[in-house]
């Protein structure tokens, strides 16, 4: 009796799953192994049926991604691009999460503050530093000259050696609540007692910090930094409306799709894709093994 | 002592206060700029000098805002439908019921929530087109579902594993079928969790560009931040930033609103998937 009630829950389960697993093969599964083929192809967005296997030409070949400038500077815009969002998001993630750890009148309503950049779209946060980043009508120039902190305005969205600050700049102004939310979220697990025994114990703010808080909520804080660079890896909408698809802020992500639809070179561009994803789910591998993630719980 | 107390609190709203700023700036200049047309776009103002409502007439006058707009709608109401419904029966088989593979199972949809965009369009362009969907506001719906579906399987998973025991076990023993407890027994206390994903899946669909920008062609089936992104003027050199501004406005009121209302929500929902696993 208990065997055949446990068969049909599993065989239950089963179909309740299908639904989803089906949807999830036919837009994740399937879409990404054909990139995988494509990349080994010659394929042409005009022609896509018509491409020839052409093995490891797009890759290694002479007029391969392993051989184009272009490649290697996305790959390191990417990495630049990386490194210095995560790394300030942190700092100004960890800042605002220790504001909003602390009770005080009106924290539900600096919270909800702070959730507004991560819910503007994209598009829309783009345009809108665009326009305060104008050179010659720009708020943000004119409050740099006032105070004399520029000589004279700059083309912050035009100027090559610009273009990427100009793109950090904004990014962390969009990120950085999603960072402080997780920190937040890692903060409020710790337990009460080490910081009152610190306060009964004199010991200065900043130590307790250092010494109590930062080695406590370290697990957490790394999980949300290998949670931000992914994404931050495959940036795409901010750069590609702010700046356009020039070769100073170039990702890999704009580049890949310049590739595949501008230029229509599908078999070139998949291969630029694959390389990506390869490169993200080694970084995957890493968060599920550092963030020890609990699985079914059983 | 207390002299110290006091500026070390005055340190602190300084603080609260610069936060608010750097958060809140950018929306409130885009407001004021909205407001603003012809010339006194180009002088800087910190504070309305105008009211005028010009720019929210000419960008449905010069674009095709409102199809954008309605484009919008539909997608992100068919994809929070959509995922929800699939999410939602794959939760209660994932999170109540024990079977082999299940463990394998999560770690594969958590896996697939970290796909780049990009590792997938070409293969996705392909799928789309040769389903007759290029071009069609379902391809984007269903493009949709590899970022909306991993996620909102995974929190209602979280969330209905916490539920008790006992209330299934009595529904079992009245013979009651699986769908019939998953609909009955479940969904009433599921709300709390649905509103949640719902919410974030709603503002996912609402934002995407990439998918809307590659799978669209024409400007009848674009969605709001294509739409957006591709606003031109007369010549190439004119932005219209009147009209933008005042687009961006409006596409994003409703969001902060929803933000406003639901905030405790969203941010147990965002750190569900990352922190608490």
């Amino acid at each position: 009796m208990a065997d055949r009630l446990t068969a049909s829950r599993v065989r239950s389960a089963w179909l309740f799953l299908t639904p989803m697993l089906v949807v999830l093969a036919l837009v994740a599964a399937w879409p990404l192994v054909r990139t995988i083929w494509l990349s080994f192809t010659d394929a042409n967005l005009l022609s896509m049926e018509k491409a020839k296997f052409v093995g490891l030409e797009n890759f290694k070949g002479e007029y391969g991604l392993l051989h184009d400038k272009l490649w290697w500077t996305s790959v390191k815009n990417t990495l630049w691009f990386t490194f210095f969002t995560v790394t300030i998001e942190t700092v100004l993630g960890m800042t605002v999460a220790l504001v909003l750890n602390k009770e005080f009148p009106g924290r539900g309503l600096i919270r909800a503050a702070v959730l507004v950049p991560w819910a503007i779209p994209t598009v829309v946060s783009a345009k809108m530093w665009s326009w305060m980043l104008n050179d010659q009508f720009g708020i943000l120039n004119h409050i740099g000259v006032q105070l004399g902190l520029l000589h004279a305005p700059l083309a912050w969205t035009a100027d090559p050696d610009l273009l990427m600050a100009s793109v950090v700049m904004v990014d962390v102004w969009k990120t950085t609540p999603f960072m402080a939310l997780l920190i937040l979220a890692g903060l409020q697990m710790l337990p009460k007692e080490c910081y009152e025994a610190a306060q009964v114990d004199g010991v200065h703010p900043v130590k307790v910090f250092f010494k109590v808080t930062l080695p406590l909520i370290r697990p957490a804080l790394m999980v949300a930094i290998i949670f931000r660079a992914l994404d931050a890896i495959r940036i795409f909408d901010l750069i590609y409306v702010l700046t356009g698809t020039r070769e100073p802020s170039m990702t890999m992500s704009v580049y890949a799709r310049q590739q595949l639809i501008e230029f229509q070179q599908v078999g070139y561009g998949s291969a630029a894709s694959t390389l990506l994803f390869f490169i993200v789910a080694l970084l995957t591998v890493l968060y599920i093994v550092i963030g020890r993630v609990k699985l079914g719980g059983d | 002592m207390t002299g110290k107390v006091a500026a070390r609190k005055g340190l602190f709203y300084l603080l609260v206060i610069a936060i608010i700023f750097y958060t809140l700036f950018p929306f409130y200049y885009a407001i004021l700029s909205s407001l603003k047309t012809g010339t006194e776009l180009f002088s800087v103002d910190y504070f309305p000098v105008t009211w005028n409502l010009g720019n929210y007439v000419s960008v449905f006058r010069d674009n095709p805002f409102a199809t954008n707009i309605w484009n919008s709608v539909l997608v992100s109401f068919s994809t929070v439908a959509l995922s929800l419904f699939l999410g939602l029966t794959a939760a209660f088989a994932l999170a109540r019921i024990k079977f082999r593979g299940r463990s394998l199972l999560l770690l594969t949809i958590l896996g697939v929530s970290m796909f780049p965009q990009v590792a997938v369009l070409s293969g996705m362009f392909q799928m789309i087109r040769s389903l007759g969907l290029y071009n069609h506001l379902p391809g984007l719906v269903l493009a949709y579902m590899i970022f909306t579906l991993p996620f909102t399987v995974w929190v209602l998973t979280t969330f209905m594993r916490e539920l008790p025991k006992e209330l299934e076990e009595a529904a079992i023993m009245d013979g009651a079928s699986s769908w019939t407890i998953l609909t009955r027994v479940f969904m009433p206390l599921m709300w709390p969790a649905l509103v949640t994903t719902g919410l974030l899946a709603f503002i996912a669909a609402w934002n995407e560009f990439l998918f809307a920008l590659t799978f669209t062609l024409t400007n009848d089936e674009r969605t709001v931040p294509v739409g957006i992104a591709l606003m031109s003027g007369a010549s190439t050199h004119e932005i219209p930033w009147g009209n933008i501004m005042a687009a961006s406005v409006m596409v994003t009121l409703p969001l902060v609103v929803l933000v406003l209302i639901f905030q405790r929500r969203i941010v147990s929902g965002l750190t569900a998937g990352a922190v608490k696993g």
